[in-house]
């Protein structure tokens, strides 16, 4: 049996964790505890919230009991050997222009990393990535599965404004900025497509455990892919075999 | 429609309700009240929903021009009250004709303050809520309040208390929904990595006083002291975080967790503010001493539900006098 842990964080959130690493495995098993759990609609649970190796859950700390039919349902799916596939989570394709205006920074990670720009793109959008977290600011993906020869390190200074879209790399992850922000991951690409829109159901392209590949594309087809702001419209998912972690409405 | 227009927007006062629900998983907070029963005996004196939108005001407040008649109250961090210059009580149903002025003023103590109206401020739902999450620029407007904003007022036919209009002045007994009470003092229960701070700093976490730092806000109150140390440093990776996290950065200096706390975070939890008392940390202002007495995790839960009783009591009692 795989190891956990279930802790009380206040006296409406549990939080369990599966290790302190970031690796794909936990994650992928945290993803399949947070679907299993969702599909079970306990009353008075309003948050199920993935992190790399730990799952936050809220509930409703007037409903009595609460706390404990939660926490016997997290001690079972984290105890079953079966709660850990991979359940055909959705992929999703993101169009990025790689370098010059778009990525300023490719060209400083590509001589770290020891490889030309275009090498450099390439490696970054042959691979195939998983999203392993949203946080920071709204619909902020963290990714999992970065080639490690692309590790660079953050920013000495951090940019007070990081354009929407910047497709980036800090330290270990990889990204990209769902908004115009702060931020100090080196800025290699970037994407036309609206990452976040708080008029959109659901507001983000992207939901936890969602797969995604980046698409290299050229400055003409970023340009005829940018969306007009007065009608985005919905992302490009290539399957939807499961709608993992979306907002119920 | 009724509205309410900004002649001055205050220091930093927006639109709040209950916040955000169910979207943490995309990296959305639940911003809302930050001193939540105030915001909901606001609501109660002027006759709404619990949950209605009202302001939250922060050290200094708006004054704002009403272009007819409506029912107001103001709770949380007491400030004084004009409506066309006359003084009027907080903690009350209050009557302002169309045209009037209602000015807010600065708060004598505490940080934090709510005006509720009749109706609710009927702004935009965004992400199924009317909260403002200053941090992520996210809800109504997409800033706080500035000159001129004007804010439309629900239809107050709707309210449980459409009928209500009390014949004599009352008010609600603040004693219990605001402690003056300096230093501040926070019931905390043990945090996950309690056990890892060394052993002076351990004790100093209850014994020692703290003053509220400059830079604290809706994110979290940055507290000062004698710098708190782990016995050993350790990296931790991303995990969900809650509003009453006490966390302890590399600086050695705690950050209590606010209402836009970031949805993860990484540095060690070495407490958890009983929820009863996070209407204290809200109303912590710079410069305020604050200290820490521990807590169990079932007491904190025993204290909640009391709570919940007598505001869910207080409501309907409210409730009945509005209409009688």
């Amino acid at each position: 049996m795989a190891e956990f842990s279930i802790e009380t964080l206040s006296e409406d959130a549990l939080l369990l964790r599966l290790g302190d690493r970031i690796d794909a495995e936990p994650n992928a098993r945290i993803h399949a505890i947070a679907a299993r759990l969702r599909d079970m609609t306990l009353p008075g649970i309003h948050d199920i919230a993935p992190a790399y190796a730990s799952l936050l859950v809220r509930f409703d700390p007037f409903a009595t009991d609460g706390a404990d039919v939660l926490r016997d349902s997290l001690r079972k799916l984290a105890s079953e050997p079966g709660v850990h596939a991979d359940t055909s989570p959705r992929l999703v394709e993101i169009p990025v222009c790689y370098g010059g205006e778009h990525g300023v920074d490719l060209q400083d990670v590509a001589r770290h990393a020891g490889l030309d720009t275009q090498q450099l793109a390439a490696r970054h959008a042959s691979m195939e990535y998983r999203v392993a977290m949203l946080g920071f600011a709204p619909g902020f993906p963290y990714l999992l599965g970065m080639d490690p020869s692309l590790h660079v390190p953050r920013r000495a200074t951090p940019r007070t404004r990081v354009p929407a879209g910047s497709v980036a790399i800090g330290g270990t992850q990889t990204g990209f900025y769902p908004r115009e922000l702060p931020g100090g991951w080196q800025l290699i690409g970037r994407t036309p497509l609206t990452l976040f829109d708080a008029q959109r159901d659901p507001p983000c392209l992207l939901a936890p455990g969602d797969r995604v590949r980046f698409r290299a594309i050229d400055a003409d087809e970023f340009a005829a892919l940018t969306e007009p702001a007065e009608e985005r419209g919905e992302g490009s998912p290539l399957f939807d075999l499961r709608d993992q972690g979306r907002s119920r409405k | 429609m009724t509205a309410v227009e900004v002649l001055k927007p205050g220091l930093l006062t927006t639109p709040q309700d209950a916040g955000r629900m169910d979207l943490t998983h995309l990296g959305i907070g639940r911003a809302g009240a930050f001193d939540a029963p105030a915001l909901r005996l606001a609501n109660a004196l002027a006759g709404n929903p619990r949950d209605a939108c009202a302001l939250e005001i922060t050290l200094f407040g708006p004054t704002l021009r009403f272009r007819r008649d409506a029912w107001i109250a103001v709770t949380g961090a007491p400030l004084p009250v004009r409506v066309d210059s006359d003084e009027q009580p907080m903690w009350s149903p209050l009557h302002l004709r169309s045209g009037q002025t209602l000015e807010l003023g600065a708060a004598r103590e505490g940080c934090r303050a709510y005006l509720a109206v009749r109706g609710g401020f009927d702004l935009a739902y965004v992400l199924g809520s009317r909260s403002l999450d200053v941090n992520a620029a996210l809800g109504p407007f997409g800033h706080p309040l500035r000159a001129g904003d004007v804010l439309p007022v629900g239809d107050t036919s709707l309210v449980p208390a459409s009928q209500g209009t009390p014949s004599r002045k009352w008010r609600l007994d603040a004693r219990h929904w605001f402690d003056a009470a300096i230093p501040h003092t926070l019931r905390l229960t043990s945090g996950t990595h309690a056990s890892r701070l060394d052993e002076d700093s351990r004790e100093a976490l209850f014994a020692r006083e703290f003053r509220v730092g400059n830079a604290s806000n809706r994110v979290g109150v940055r507290l000062q002291s004698t710098r708190l140390q782990l016995s050993t440093p350790f990296e931790m990776i991303s995990e969900g975080c809650v509003a009453g996290t006490l966390q302890l950065p590399p600086s050695g200096e705690p950050i209590a967790l606010g209402v836009e706390h970031p949805v993860s975070g990484g540095y060690p939890r070495i407490g958890q503010i009983a929820a009863v008392d996070l209407p204290r940390l809200a109303q912590c202002r710079p410069g305020d001493a604050l200290r820490f007495t521990p807590c169990t995790a079932e007491a904190a839960l025993r204290m909640l539900r009391e709570r919940e009783q007598r505001l869910r009591k207080l409501e309907i009692a409210i409730l009945q006098r509005l209409r009688a």
